[in-house]
């Protein structure tokens, strides 16, 4: 069976969701080859084989890492030269979509970002995308090359297929011209203890309505464990920071529930949440257009309404 | 030093989307404007060519009425702009839009600093600035929230969904700024006055060089094999709080088992 290249998102080994879900849509296009840059291999070995990698490629030069985007992009066209995959996968982060970018221009093939959904037709693959602002569906396909496709996370319910797996130490090589952008500085950010935004079931956001204090809704999203969001009105008030930041300027999620509280609802915001399963709303205007698109919306305070709600469910 | 930076005519976010036969956006009948994402761009060469010495050239392609995002750009300072215009672009994808882009930049040649915004906020790929680097075969230094630049060397900083980073490249280079590097400004009546002597060069794609077969809806390496309008959401139960809300929200989440 042919490979499916699969672009391993991960920090320091620790394999993120997307990478699970990318390896179990790889598995309906062919067989699935990780392709891990990086150190920390030993940590991520299990979980690639238990998602069903049958192969991994290590690629662990510094030459990669510490440089952006360009040597990564050179390292996949060495392997879709030498495993001509019926596509390569690579999650819908800004490095993913980046090195997607420059990989079809190297290998002359059809780039396809954002995907939702992926699935195998006669000899290609057809993904489907979420385009203007969450709007429309649009089926797409890669006419030429080996489709490079960026999947967004939290779009694919991952789901376990053990696998024997074989990994290689992959040598590459980086030219000069892939070498000019220098990372030379790099820190982690904050750790909250909640789960990632783009990847957490739920997410729970606050934004103008919140005057500032966000205490209400980080305890709100802690009783459901929950990622806390911002609208970019909150951002911009400096009141949580921009990684935060819920939108077409910000991440886009699609958990399993959204919360808006404090939140109008502008296209801008809507764009990065619109395909959540299931969407909840309070606001104190009845006419925020937020509760168009709601499966249960509260009329009212905030602060009153989420801190009742955290309140009868932990005390339920 | 001379900067150019690249901008997109797009459809305005608010109207209503509709779509051509094959499948790409119907936009005769769509109010258009400069893509705001690339305001951010265009504020962000101002700045540095007002804190030094630098000439600022706007780059776009697209359709007659795309003649329109290089005003803007020009009317917020730009010095001068370029429009590639050409039936046979219509359709093109990120591909080939980083074709022509770049045989622009090489066209006008000795460029120190490509500016664009993150992404269109129509099409929102965010793949062309990293295409454009990898064309013209200069570093990358993409999704700045902010920027500096210092002799030859440009320094950014990138943040991304699990670290900042600072990245450091020596011009000429490719850059891409994101909607938190400034705050754009808005057009004075000084600068729309100015606007209209400011030179624009029309420029096909014979003039770049590039064969129309090379770009358009006909070379693109993608399709689009349908496109559909999701269902509208339908509105669930709203209530009023009149003292209960909250416990009313925790009882629709425990029955959907989030609780
Ligand atoms: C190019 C561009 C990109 C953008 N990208 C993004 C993006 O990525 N993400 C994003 O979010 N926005 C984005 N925006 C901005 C967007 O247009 C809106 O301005 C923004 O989303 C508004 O944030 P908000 O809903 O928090 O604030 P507002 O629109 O001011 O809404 C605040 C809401 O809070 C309610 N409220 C006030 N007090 C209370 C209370 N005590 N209890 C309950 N409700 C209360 C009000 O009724 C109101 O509905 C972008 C805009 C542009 C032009």
């Amino acid at each position: 069976m042919a490979e499916v290249l699969v672009l391993v998102d991960h920090v320091d080994g620790t394999v993120r969701k997307t990478t699970t879900e990318m390896l179990t849509a790889a598995r309906r296009l062919g067989e699935p080859s990780a392709v891990f840059i990086g150190t920390g291999f030993d940590a991520a070995r299990d979980t690639l084989a238990r998602f069903g990698a049958v192969k991994a490629y290590r690629i662990e030069s510094a030459e990669v890492t510490d440089h952006l985007v360009a040597p990564a992009a050179e390292a996949l066209a060495q392997l879709v030269e030498r495993t001509s995959p019926v596509a390569v996968l690579l999650p819908s982060s800004l490095d993913g979509k980046e090195i997607a970018g420059r990989l079809a221009i190297k290998t002359s093939s059809g780039v396809l970002t954002d995907a939702v959904d992926v699935q195998p037709t006669d000899g290609g693959v057809q993904v489907t995308k979420s385009v203007f602002a969450g709007d429309f569906e649009a089926v797409c396909a890669s006419t030429h090359g080996s489709p490079v496709v960026t999947v967004k996370p939290n779009s694919i319910a991952a789901e376990e297929a053990p696998a024997e797996l074989a990994d290689e130490v992959v040598e590459v090589t980086v030219s000069d011209a892939a070498r000019t952008a220098r990372i030379v500085e790099r820190s982690a950010k904050q750790q909250t203890g909640r789960p990632a935004l783009s990847e957490a079931a739920i997410v729970v956001s606050g934004g103008r309505g919140t005057g500032g204090d966000f205490g209400p809704v980080e305890t709100f999203a802690d009783t459901l464990g929950a990622a806390v969001g911002a609208s970019r009105a909150a951002v911009d008030a400096g009141w949580y920071p921009h990684s935060s930041q819920v939108g077409q300027t910000g991440v886009s999620v699609s958990p399993q529930l959204y919360v808006a509280a404090g939140i109008s609802g502008a296209i801008q915001h809507r764009a990065g949440m619109q395909t959540s399963k299931t969407i909840v709303a309070v606001n104190k205007d009845p006419e925020a257009p937020i509760f168009e698109m709601v499966d249960f919306g509260v009329v009212g305070d905030l602060f009153q309404v989420l801190s009742q709600a955290a309140d009868t469910i932990s005390g339920s | 030093m001379n900067i150019v930076v690249c901008v997109k005519y797009v459809p305005d976010a608010q109207s209503e989307r509709s779509f051509e036969p094959d499948n790409t956006t119907e936009r005769e009948s769509v109010d258009g404007l400069l893509s705001e994402l690339d305001e951010y761009a265009v504020e962000e060469a101002l700045a540095i060519a007002e804190a030094g010495d630098a000439e600022v050239t706007v780059l776009t392609m697209g359709p007659e009425a795309a003649a329109a995002a290089v005003k803007k750009s020009l009317q917020m300072g730009a010095h001068k702009g370029i429009h590639i215009n050409d039936e046979a672009i219509a359709g093109s994808d990120a591909v080939a839009t980083s074709r022509v882009l770049a045989a622009a930049i090489d066209k006008i040649g000795g460029v120190d600093l490509v500016l664009t915004g993150l992404g269109s906020t129509d099409g929102t790929m965010s793949v062309v600035p990293a295409m454009l680097a990898e064309r013209l075969g200069l570093p990358q230094v993409t999704f700045a929230s902010e920027l500096s630049v210092d002799g030859g060397t440009v320094r950014i900083r990138r943040d991304g969904d699990v670290a900042s980073e600072t990245v450091e490249a020596s011009l000429p280079a490719v850059v891409s700024v994101t909607d938190q590097i400034n705050e754009p400004r808005y057009p004075s009546f000084k600068g729309i006055m100015a606007a209209k002597k400011k030179p624009v060069e029309t420029w096909s794609l014979a003039d770049l060089g590039v064969d129309a077969g090379e770009v358009g809806l006909g070379a693109a390496w993608t399709t689009v094999v349908s496109i559909e309008q999701r269902p509208p959401r339908s509105q669930g139960e709203i209530v009023t709080d009149e003292g209960q809300g909250g416990a009313a929200l925790a009882e629709f989440l425990t029955s959907r088992k989030f609780a």
